[in-house]
């Protein structure tokens, strides 16, 4: 049986622990609501650039010249997987999931015998995927000294990506992240960007407009229209994507806080219990060796 | 009849304007081009310049870079990479950011880097001339 005053010591620990995580739920609660805004407020870019690259694409598509970050290189033999997670932990499953949802691509792709190239972003993946695919990792990009998630960032990014494509370092891109279905749901996704036809067809905002008989003036032609659109395209779903990836990971984060307090509080009334048993006990021992020893007189 | 122009302004980051204009002179890559209500569907890539929305007597300058203009029967829409409002504008911020850029252009290892940065120079000093006017 520990002490009381081992007692005392756990149920202060506790207490502080309580308080830590019941201030970062807080915070997270704070920042998921700013993170949430932001992907809102990014959400018409996306969601207009992905209607317009598909309606372009898919008059250009099947016509030689297509430009091949929209068609791909015509084979699948190397693949970039991009894999977006937190730089911090302390959000439950979030990271893992992301993480296991990439792994089991890989093992996949190996199997198949195609050459896997890893990027990314995020220290938490990095982590995670060193100890087994550390040689198959090509690039390491933690956000962690940038304050917020801004578009130039994501165009940064892209043009990593496309200025690799064009160098014909790999076929295929795929982005994992967590796609944010609620507060409390992330579904960890693996999505292709490149070629970015395939992303397109899953885009349920791809629909044409109606033009009512008309057709399209295109200035300059059609074809430098979509070149021009491309990378730009590829870059609106890398920012959407990061901002999506970054709400959820508060989500995750707050409810993996919200639970961790939960726990603390019921160690503390466990903790509290015991002490007050062990030291009633203790007092009733006191007074029977008081009593005894009176009536031993 | 629609008499009124429905016209977006769309950045990665938020929707800069949405709303009802009469006419938006948009700087297109071969040549600005005005929109009125009822205009053809039309698909054009921007340069970098003003752009510039007519409502009523009032007229809004705004300076876009990098992007595309959309017109359907609907309206206008504009995504732009970047946008400013020409009345929002800090002239010494501009100042340091062209100091910047050109330091970029200089420093670039390749073609495709020198490229980018003079493009952004090209905004960047489109935007110290709208800070002037405004």
């Amino acid at each position: 049986m520990a002490s009381l005053k081992d007692l005392r010591n756990r149920i202060s620990s506790v207490k502080s622990t309580q308080k830590i995580t019941k201030a970062m739920q807080m915070v997270a609660a704070a920042k998921l609501r700013k993170a949430q805004d932001a992907a809102e407020a990014a959400r018409p870019y996306s969601k207009n650039m992905a209607r317009v690259v598909a309606n372009l694409s898919a008059s250009m598509a099947g016509q030689p010249g297509a430009p091949e970050l929209l068609i791909g290189t015509g084979q699948s033999e190397t693949h970039l997987l991009i894999v977006m997670t937190a730089d911090r932990g302390l959000c439950g499953g979030f990271n893992t999931n992301i993480v296991r949802k990439a792994r089991e691509r890989i093992v996949e792709l190996q199997r198949e015998g195609k050459t896997v190239k890893i990027m990314t972003i995020g220290r938490k993946g990095a982590d995670q995927l060193r100890r087994l695919y550390g040689d198959l990792i090509v690039e390491k990009i933690s956000l962690r000294d940038k304050k917020e998630i801004d578009a130039g960032i994501a165009i940064d990014l892209g043009k990593k990506i496309t200025d690799m494509f064009e160098a014909g370092e790999f076929d295929v891109a795929t982005m994992f992240f967590a796609e944010f279905k609620n507060v409390l749901t992330q579904v960890p996704t693996g999505k292709t960007i490149i070629p970015a036809a395939e992303s397109l067809s899953d885009d349920e905002a791809a629909e044409a407009p109606d033009l009512k008989g008309a057709v399209y003036i295109y200035e300059p032609g059609q074809e430098e229209i979509l070149e021009e659109l491309l990378p730009r395209y590829i870059n609106s779903q890398i920012f959407f994507t990061l901002l999506e990836n970054a709400a959820g990971e508060q989500g995750a984060r707050m409810s993996a806080m919200d639970n961790a307090t939960r726990n603390a509080g019921e160690l503390i009334d466990d903790l509290t219990m015991d002490y007050n048993r062990s030291r009633q006990a203790k007092i009733t021992t006191e007074l029977i060796e008081i009593i005894s020893g009176a009536e031993a007189l | 009849m629609a008499d009124k122009l429905h016209f977006s302004l769309v950045t990665p980051e938020r929707e800069v304007v949405s709303g009802e204009v009469d006419q938006v002179v948009v700087p297109g890559t071969e040549g600005d081009f005005g929109v009125l209500p009822e205009h053809a569907p039309l698909m054009s890539t921007i340069r970098p310049g003003w752009l510039t929305v007519i409502e009523g007597s009032d007229e809004t300058k705004i300076v876009i870079r990098g992007g595309f203009a959309e017109v359907t029967p609907e309206g206008l829409t504009v995504l732009a990479e970047e946008a400013a409002v020409a009345s929002e504008l800090n002239a010494d911020e501009i100042a340091q950011a062209i100091q910047n850029a050109r330091e970029d252009a200089a420093d670039a290892d390749t073609d495709k880097q020198r490229e980018t940065a003079q493009d952004r120079l090209e905004y960047l000093l489109v935007l110290q001339e709208a800070a002037k006017a405004a």
